[in-house]
């Protein structure tokens, strides 16, 4: 197993100072993983999109970046977690549009259209945590369209 | 004899296998270099082909000693694992199937058993049988190693050969001053509209491209994914100042989208060269025909 | 953490006046209200000074989510109550195809590929119409 260095991190997300943290920690991983232009590109941006949910709505919390690996392929996962107030409808925080915070509304559901896998978990009053992965190359099987 | 007889207690299977590589280390690797595999891939000298055997017998004596002869993880192997991989991908680079690379594998256990079975005539026979075994397990073990690295080759070369093919299938032309195009031709799915997408807006970059056409003339069918990713392309091209035109689109096909309920807010012509034509007419430039002028 | 090859940009980004428009290079990883002290910024010059044209060059921004995104789209919206108009130039593919992908087109934006083209965008001056130069309308 070869592990690249400078992947594994827990940032805070404490402030907007740190959301900048998080971007250049996630692009820096991910070129280091060997993730594309443009995958590269995604990745950062969903974890833009995720931090600044774990800051407005569940004021302020985690991200932890793990090096994940399946079926020969390299892949990077984040995980976001608050103990904010959760999400009580997911169906419809997932809706395009759908916002509380004042925003255009494509965070969460914007957020899962740029990664492989996406992953929720949340309840009212548990806190959410978001976990996404991107794999370096496609998944062996090509990804189900939407 | 190995120095545990001395005190009449006989050494662990696996360690007696691992002495017994280490000591005999020269003359297995002189009997692999006449086997196929070693002699048709280390071509310079034999010499070479007795090195690179050596080196894997100390691997094995490694894995031994571990007494993990049946784990294909086992940290012993890691040092031959780029070596097995090349005369892997060398023995199928010369035609042969995945079953003749792995009989040519197979081949290198009877020349070490028989060493083996000499070295310990003296030994108990049921000891002579642990042994063996545990040698039998350990050139499975080996075989299944060199087999995964090759097949991990193979696998790798394969998503190039697929990546490279992708690409080779969309040119982009310029086609003039600002204007570029891809003909697509076949079936698009997702990961071929993907390169199309990134190769046609990266070319609008360098090219300082305010027009991109994409004809799809060769596509033979248009779904709703197509059009999806059409109408991507189309929005990114826009998010980055430039305009994209879809050209070639059958009357089948005009169909097939208006059935389906495509909005396409999207320049659309009927031919790549109507769609060169209204470019050229939105970068100012005239198109004359002498001829016709006078007549 | 250490890398100092994009620096985070905090406070204020400079607004450059060229003739009758405002010139706006953005560079790096923008923070949150960097983005929004300049939306405030921008108002507040097109007003003291009267340009009828805004240019965003934003060539050297890595990434646009959703946030930069709206903002952008406030600053344009802003601009034309203004009665200025705004270009966004030089946005890269791998930004514009993440932003389509996020289910961003931006459609209110007027875009261009580079400053130059962004600047003779603005310069046909036609304030009334969406959008000029690339995004004409199809006849």
């Amino acid at each position: 197993m070869h592990t690249a260095a400078g992947v594994e991190a827990c940032l805070p997300i404490r402030s907007d100072m740190d959301l900048v943290w998080v971007r250049q920690h996630v692009r820096q991983a991910a070129a280091r993983l060997g993730f594309g232009l443009v995958e590269q590109t995604k990745l950062v941006t969903a974890a833009s999109e995720l931090a600044r949910n774990t800051l407005v709505h569940g004021g302020g919390g985690r991200m932890e970046a793990t090096q994940v690996s399946g079926g020969g392929v390299r892949g990077l996962r984040l995980a976001f977690t608050d103990e904010g107030p959760g999400i009580a409808d997911l169906d419809q925080a997932l809706t395009d549009g759908y916002t509380s915070g004042g925003g255009l509304g494509m965070g969460l559901s914007g957020a899962r259209r740029l990664v492989h896998d996406f992953d929720i978990d949340s309840a009212p009053g548990a806190g959410t945590t978001v976990r996404v992965t991107c794999w370096v190359s496609r998944p062996p099987r090509p990804r189900e369209e939407a | 004899m190995p120095e545990h007889e001395a005190d009449g207690q006989l050494a662990t299977p696996t360690h007696e296998v691992s002495d017994f590589l280490r000591r005999r280390q020269e003359q297995i690797a002189q009997r692999w270099a006449d086997e196929p595999l070693f002699r048709t891939v280390f071509t310079v000298s034999r010499d070479e082909a007795v090195e690179a055997g050596k080196v894997v017998v100390d691997a094995l004596a490694q894995v031994a000693e571990s007494g993990q002869v049946e784990d294909p993880d086992s940290a012993g192997f890691s040092a031959v694992r780029e070596q097995l991989a090349r005369m892997g991908a060398a023995r199928s680079r010369a035609g042969l199937s995945n079953t003749q690379v792995s009989s040519e594998l197979a081949a290198l256990r009877p020349p070490v058993e028989n060493l083996l079975a000499a070295d310990l005539e003296q030994a108990p026979p049921e000891h002579l049988r642990a042994c063996s075994t545990a040698l039998t397990v350990l050139m499975g073990t080996l075989r299944l190693v060199a087999m995964q690295t090759a097949l991990n080759e193979w696998q790798a070369l394969s998503d190039r050969q697929r990546t490279q093919l992708l690409e080779v299938a969309t040119p982009v032309i310029r086609l003039w001053d600002g204007i570029v195009a891809v003909p697509l031709i076949g079936t698009l799915d997702s990961a071929r509209s993907q390169i199309v997408m990134e190769t046609l807006l990266n070319a609008v970059v360098e090219q300082h491209a305010r027009f991109a056409i994409l004809d799809i003339t060769g596509v033979p069918t248009v779904d709703s994914l197509v059009a999806q990713h059409l109408m991507k392309t189309v929005a990114a091209a826009r998010l980055m100042g430039a305009e994209c035109i879809v050209s070639g689109i059958r009357p089948a096909i005009a169909q097939t989208m208006v059935h389906l309920g495509l909005d396409l807010d999207v320049i659309t012509r009927a031919s790549l060269s109507d769609a060169l034509g209204y470019a050229l007419h939105q970068l100012g430039a005239a198109i004359v025909n002498p001829g016709a002028g006078q007549r | 953490m250490n890398d100092a090859h994009s620096r985070p940009v905090t406070g204020h980004v400079p607004v450059l006046r060229l003739g009758d428009v405002l010139l706006v290079t953005l560079q790096g990883d923008l923070h949150d209200s960097t983005a929004q002290q300049l939306q405030q910024d921008l108002s507040d010059t097109i007003v003291r000074t009267g340009v009828r044209g805004v240019l965003i060059d934003i060539s050297g921004v890595e990434i646009v989510d959703s946030f930069l995104g709206r903002v952008l789209a406030e600053i344009a919206a802003q601009a034309k109550l203004l009665a200025a108009r705004t270009v966004v130039a030089g946005m890269r593919p791998a930004v514009a195809i993440t932003l389509v992908e996020l289910g961003l087109t931006l459609p209110g934006l007027s875009t261009a590929l580079s400053t130059e083209a962004g600047m003779e965008l603005l310069s046909q001056q036609a304030p009334a119409s969406r959008a000029g130069g690339a995004r004409r309308e199809s006849p």
